[in-house]
């Protein structure tokens, strides 16, 4: 196959048709992801290839879809399960974090959860407050889960080919606004290490660290400060947030002195905090300012397109708050 | 707003009535979808009911004062029929700061207090065990009022409709399941979701009076309504499954590709806004002629709620942080803030 162009939505598509060729026990359950092809059109045609016993359409019992995969994934099958929002997780959350998350621990090692949970969150369709969160910190605070979130279209390929070979269980969480994103993928080309986040822009003023859509934010901003400001900002993608690669964040904060941290979230106790925490120990003696979390605004998301668009960062606030931060 | 209850409505008036405001929920719903096609909607997650009028009409006349309700995602004619005002409806469908939640709910998310709407729901089966807790309240606090859940037959998949069954049973509440079984949950058929798709079974296995009505005919709903919705006034609570058709897709961009052309078309034949129509004709009640001339006043007025929703301003970027916690309480720090408060020490 080698290099193509293809989109996030196609390169998930493919990852999941590979893993289903290569093995038999790999299935897909969910709602509308047999007939229908998935709510974002991620399963579109899977059903026609591998059948209805491989590709199964539920009811719409979110904490039954999860149980079940953790049942299926104990007695030998590779279970995909689709949530088809994030924001549905609170329905699934004993299913995942008591039973998915602990079992292997409890029962002493004995056994444990080969599972994926596929989903997407996110804002950007005015979908509102119910439709459009990012929930990762809920996944990121249970022991157990891995945790994966792929902002490239060769990362949507290589990331949930990777996560299909773990041996615990992954929630792979997708961004509704990158399923049309075009960009090259190499299937046969080595990816990154699971649990390896990539440097995707070097810098030597600033690190900041992001992953998701908010990568592209953060691209887009160290552009803008490059070209206005003669600022040079490393950019890095995490990739996974469980396993978190901390070993490539490091030296490059060192370097430059300073860090910030790019989520779509919402700040108090998230994935920024987690990070801005985690380099002001690890980095202290390095650093020339706080390091600062630009993230999600500590209120639920608007359907107005207009408040929906604020309470997220955006390039330009990211790119005005590394501004702030150098000035 | 009809109230099936107000003695004075004959019986002929009454069925004119349900035609009037069946008419003003497809329109309404015709004019939100005009909304997206014009650009002016927030987002594309519109969920129009078109079809399932009878539901709406048939329950909502048989409601009193003070009594609540929930719905689920495809809510406007409920609300409407509950004595809604459409141009505020529209205006939270455009995301607008007039709208009922002020733009920050939007279609799936509509509530207003004033009506006992305690709110749509985004989440299947979300809304559905509120009605047990305001249950609870109108059996302590005595105020003789009903709390109404709406569903369609997606959310007979979620455990919490049993628990909440379970629990309105338990304790006797003037609770009232409604069921809109439409056939779909999003693109799936019942029969490929539900393997007992006689849903009233599951409601009398829990000790709720139920029963299933067809929906083609709004006056058989309202009978069985009022028949139910009097049996959970006084402490038995029940479940009706309303049986229809969703005439259009899941959302607004759906075509459903799912089902076929003779399928929709035989559903789309199980009108009852036209089976209303055909009644009052025939029956003399109404004149072609009069009927046409509702239908035109109704439209005038349903065109009137785009022409409103776009004129109305977006709502305050400052309002953002509103309301995220009670009146008088400190208000999210914005992150623009902090930053500055956080870099300009020295």
């Amino acid at each position: 196959m080698a290099k193509i162009e293809t989109t996030y939505r196609d390169a998930l598509r493919l990852a999941l048709t590979e893993a289903m060729q290569a093995d038999d026990n790999v299935i897909i359950m969910g709602e509308e992801v047999g007939r229908y092809g998935g709510a974002y059109g991620v399963t579109k045609g899977l059903i026609d290839e591998f059948g209805e016993d491989r590709v199964i359409d539920t009811p719409i019992s979110e904490a039954a879809i999860v149980g079940a995969a953790v049942g299926a994934g104990m007695a030998g099958l590779r279970p995909v399960a689709e949530l088809m929002y994030v924001d549905f997780i609170g329905m699934t959350m004993d299913q995942l974090a008591n039973q998915a998350a602990k079992i292997r621990y409890m029962f002493g090692g004995q056994i444990g959860v080969p599972m994926v949970l596929r989903t997407q969150g996110g804002t950007g369709r005015s979908a509102g407050a119910q439709h459009s969160q990012s929930l990762e910190a809920y996944v990121m605070h249970t022991p157990g889960l891995r945790l994966a979130m792929p902002s490239t279209v060769d990362d949507a390929y290589h990331l949930l080919r990777q996560a299909l070979k773990q041996p615990d269980p992954v929630v792979f969480i997708e961004h509704k606004g990158l399923y049309t994103m075009k960009g090259t993928l190499d299937t046969d080309a080595e990816p990154a290490g699971w649990g390896k986040a990539r440097v995707m822009r070097e810098g030597a003023d600033i690190v900041i660290v992001s992953y998701s859509r908010q990568l592209h934010h953060a691209l887009a901003a160290a552009e803008i400060l490059a070209r206005e400001n003669g600022i040079q900002a490393a950019v890095i993608d995490l990739r996974t947030l469980n396993p978190l690669d901390f070993d490539t964040i490091r030296p490059l904060v060192e370097q430059a002195g300073r860090a910030m941290v790019v989520s779509e979230g919402a700040m108090t106790s998230g994935v920024a905090a987690e990070l801005a925490a985690r380099i002001t120990e690890e980095c202290f003696d390095f650093l020339e300012d706080p390091v600062v979390r630009v993230a999600g605004e500590d209120i639920p998301i608007s359907v107005s397109p207009l408040l929906e668009k604020h309470s997220v960062p955006t390039p330009e606030f990211i790119s005005d708050a590394v501004r702030m931060m150098l000035k | 707003m009809i109230d099936a209850n107000n003695e004075a409505a004959g019986k002929n008036s009454l069925l004119a009535d349900f035609y009037r405001e069946m008419r003003r929920v497809r329109t309404f719903e015709e004019r939100v979808g005009e909304l997206f096609v014009r650009g002016q909607s927030a987002g594309s997650m519109l969920h129009l009911s078109i079809g399932e009028e009878s539901a709406a009409v048939g329950i909502c006349a048989n409601m009193r004062d003070g009594d609540t309700f929930t719905t689920h995602h495809r809510g406007h004619g409920i609300f409407l029929a509950r004595g809604a005002d459409p141009a505020r409806m529209m205006a939270e469908i455009a995301g607008k700061e007039a709208g009922y939640c002020h733009g920050k709910g939007g279609s799936m998310h509509i509530a207003d207090m004033g009506l006992g709407h305690l709110g749509a729901n985004a989440i299947v089966g979300g809304g559905i065990p509120a009605v047990v807790g305001a249950g609870l309240a109108a059996r302590n606090r005595k105020t003789n009022a009903v709390s109404f859940a709406f569903f369609g037959d997606g959310a007979t998949g979620q455990g919490i409709l049993y628990e909440s069954m379970n629990m309105a049973a338990l304790w006797k509440l003037p609770v009232m399941f409604v069921c809109i079984n439409n056939q779909y949950g999003m693109g799936t058929r019942i029969d490929q979701a539900t393997a007992n798709p006689n849903l009233h079974e599951r409601a009398e296995a829990f000790g709720l009076a139920a029963r299933t009505v067809d929906g083609l005919d709004v006056e058989d709903v309202n009978e069985a309504a009022a028949e139910l919705i009097a049996g959970a006034r006084a402490g038995q609570p029940a479940f009706l499954v309303i049986d229809c058709y969703r005439f259009f897709g899941h959302a607004r961009k759906d075509k459903s590709p799912y089902r076929d052309e003779t399928e929709e078309a035989e559903g789309r034949l199980k009108d009852p806004v036209i089976r209303a129509r055909d009644k009052l004709i025939s029956s003399g009640m109404m004149s072609e002629a009069d009927l046409d001339a509702w239908d035109a006043e109704i439209a005038t007025e349903m065109d009137a709620t785009i022409d409103f929703s776009i004129a109305e301003k977006e709502p305050q970027l400052s309002s953002m942080y509103r309301d995220v916690y009670a009146p008088g309480e400190p208000e999210p720090e914005p992150v623009r803030t902090r930053l500055e408060r956080v870099l300009a020490r020295e």
